[in-house]
């Protein structure tokens, strides 16, 4: 009887978020957004478990397909995200893999014929890049039909990735509008220049659900492009404060044998 | 202190006379003259300041960059550097603390000599009778700056890749000679794993043992003349009835606790980068190097890391290829020609005139300025702005042997200035 009412409970809460999710979507078909994106902001921080393990798991799911994590090992994922040995192998490593593998994407060389380039191995992507382009990069997918793969991009314009995230995000189109700029000889010119974006078609999340699923990837991707940063920070501490003890010992030694100089 | 430690030769020599291995040791190597002669017996002069730090810290980051690039060699594969790199940040036990050592002992090996320069610049280090000083000092500072250039190719990022194709062509400036040799020293007809191999023998073997060397040749010649100070005046000039000099105290101790102070202060700053910014904001370790090298992707700026950027603006500043090589050369000739351009009749710049103050002033400007605008994208303004330090930058050399003989100088004293603490 216990057990059944939890169902039921459970029953109910899931369908009233469900209602709620779904009222947020049709929100957003239709809204404007994106007009400040050069100024979008991630926060990343290597000390939120949860966020990161959603990233890997987010990782696995989306951009594995094609992108490698060539320098690291799912092992070392597993030990650092303190994801148990059994759910790392159930739920994240692909089959045929070991946990000592590397994490290599089963994408095999035809990516460069379907793409025209091979997708890049992302181990140091959020170093080279830094994780506020990655975070607008993931954002700023519109539809574009003039591209072989109907999206184009604002951060990385005429990409070669697809729209990865568009089951998630749904679809959306940039807005342009026309501004004139001085041109040669006092004429002045029309140029388009980008408004905001459109959203036309919802996708299986909010707006707020998908930023949390950017951010996460993205915090994971900067673990991934420095896995020791937040073993390094710790030791950080206790290194220079022993150097600090080590200093004021030298600085008393100092004045001791001084007192001598005249 | 006790009377037997202010006389260490005393001690020491008490210590031969009793006999035993000590003794035995010191007829067959001079360990006991040398220590007394170098280090208990080397008299400076009693009023170092906070800019006599820089030496013995330059020499202790020599130390460690030698002793972990040791063990980066144990790891490290010029046939697969970039991923090599990789292995040992990730996988080597403790690779990624000696890794982000050695690539932060660079830029503060260049931080710590430059500082160690300005001093020499400020207290008239280099004039009579330390010009030879000076001369391998420069030679210390050439030799870094080809072990640092050699150093940045190796995790061949795409920046490393990039950068060495700039340098190397700069070969090609040379008359006559240009495209060959820089063929020759490419080792190819481009930038390859070729040149990459040999820049790493060059980087591990070769050109740490030149620096060495003259690191010892520089001490052999500082203890030859005896240091310089911030008044500038010779302090072997007014010796005590004892022979040695009035204001001149042993390095050992006084010098040896100071500097482990120093070292202190040094390690602190030096850990709070390696432990929480090693990158330095992209400034030691660039985001464009985080890439593997790409021969068909040119990064956007190509540039090269700090501590190069102000000759870097200068080569920039010209629009003909071979007058910025020229003018670059003639940036660093200055530099080496410091102690004949200097006319002053005194040495500190605490005795020095306004006009050599000044000039001071603007070369420091000018140098700061230059190392900015070499991290910029070239643009009109900046353009400008490079041209206009590199006159600055010259005419704190060439226009030295005129302000320091015209402008007025103030009366050295007798001997040294000295606040006891």
């Amino acid at each position: 009887m216990r057990t059944n009412r939890c169902r039921w409970m459970t029953a109910l809460l899931a369908a009233l978020a469900g209602a709620m999710a779904h009222g947020a979507r049709a929100a957003d078909a239709g809204a404007t957004y994106g007009a400040h994106w050069k100024r979008w902001q991630v926060q990343v921080n290597v000390a939120d478990l949860a966020s990161l393990q959603r990233g890997a798991r987010d990782f696995v799911g989306y951009c594995l397909g094609c992108h490698s994590l060539r320098y690291e090992r799912w092992s070392r994922l597993g030990k650092d995200l303190k994801i148990p040995p059994a759910v790392l192998q159930k739920d994240l490593i692909p089959p045929g893999q070991k946990p000592q593998d590397y994490i290599i994407s089963p994408m095999t060389a035809d990516a460069a014929k379907w793409f025209g380039k091979q997708p890049p191995d992302l181990s140091l992507i959020a170093r080279y890049r830094g994780p506020n382009y990655l975070y607008r990069y993931l954002k700023t997918f519109y539809v574009d039909s003039a591209r072989p793969t109907g999206v184009n991009n604002l951060v990385y314009p005429s990409v070669a990735m697809p729209d990865v995230l568009s089951s998630l995000e749904g679809l959306k189109v940039a807005v342009y509008r026309t501004v004139e700029v001085p041109g040669p000889h006092g004429t002045t010119l029309k140029r388009q220049v980008f408004a905001h974006f459109r959203q036309i078609a919802p996708g299986s999340m909010t707006r707020a659900q998908f930023d949390q699923f950017v951010h996460d990837t993205v915090n994971f991707l900067y673990y991934v492009s420095d896995p020791q940063r937040a073993e390094r920070h710790r030791l950080g501490v206790w290194v220079i404060l022993f150097l600090i003890a080590f200093t004021w010992l030298a600085w008393l030694l100092y004045r001791e044998y001084w007192k001598d100089v005249r | 202190m006790s009377a037997n430690s202010s006389d260490p030769r005393s001690a020491t020599a008490a210590a031969s006379a009793k006999g035993g291995l000590w003794a035995w040791i010191n007829k067959r190597l001079p360990v006991d003259s040398f220590i007394s002669h170098e280090l208990t017996g080397y008299m400076a002069p009693k009023n170092f300041n906070f800019w006599y730090f820089f030496g013995s810290l330059a020499m202790l980051v020599l130390v460690m960059q030698i002793g972990t690039g040791i063990f980066l060699t144990m790891y490290y594969r010029p046939g697969d550097a970039f991923s090599s790199v990789q292995f040992i940040m990730r996988e080597v036990q403790w690779g990624w603390l000696i890794r982000y050592m050695h690539s932060t002992g660079a830029s503060f090996f260049f931080i710590v000599v430059y500082l160690h320069m300005f001093r020499g610049m400020l207290y008239g280090s280099y004039r009579q009778p330390r010009e030879l000083l000076w001369l391998i000092g420069m030679l210390v500072y050439l030799a870094l700056m080809a072990e640092a250039f050699m150093g940045y190719v190796l995790p061949w990022g795409n920046m490393s890749f990039w950068g060495a194709q700039v340098i190397i062509n700069l070969f090609g400036t040379i008359p006559w000679v240009g495209p060959a040799l820089t063929q020759w020293v490419r080792g190819d007809y481009g930038i390859s794993r070729f040149t990459l191999n040999r820049l790493f023998a060059l980087h591990v073997a070769a050109v740490p043992i030149v620096l060495l060397l003259l690191v010892v040749l520089h001490l052999v010649a500082l203890h030859q003349v005896g240091s310089n100070n911030p008044d500038g005046i010779e302090i072997r000039e007014h010796p005590g009835p004892d022979g040695k000099p009035l204001d001149g105290i042993p390095f050992h101790p006084y010098y040896t606790v100071k500097d482990i102070f120093g070292v202190g202060v040094f390690f602190i700053l030096f850990a709070l980068v390696v432990f929480f910014v090693p990158t330095f904001h992209g400034l030691f370790l660039e985001k464009a190097n985080f890439t593997p090298h790409d021969p068909l992707s040119t990064p956007a700026e190509i540039h090269p890391v700090w501590y190069f950027t102000p000759f870097y603006a200068i080569l920039r500043a010209v629009p003909s290829k071979s007058g910025g090589a020229f003018l670059l050369l003639m940036a660093l000739v200055s530099l080496i020609l410091l102690p004949w351009l200097d006319r002053s009749p005194v040495k500190s710049i605490r005795y020095k005139g306004w006009m050599s103050r000044l000039a001071l002033a603007v070369f420091v400007v000018s140098f700061v300025g230059l190392g900015y605008l070499g991290m910029q994208p070239v643009e009109p303004l900046y353009v400008i702005l490079a041209r206009v330090f590199a006159i600055g930058y010259f005419a704190f050399f060439w226009l030295m042997p005129f302000y320091t003989r015209w402008e007025r100088v103030k009366p050295v004293p007798e001997r040294v200035v000295y606040h006891a603490h």
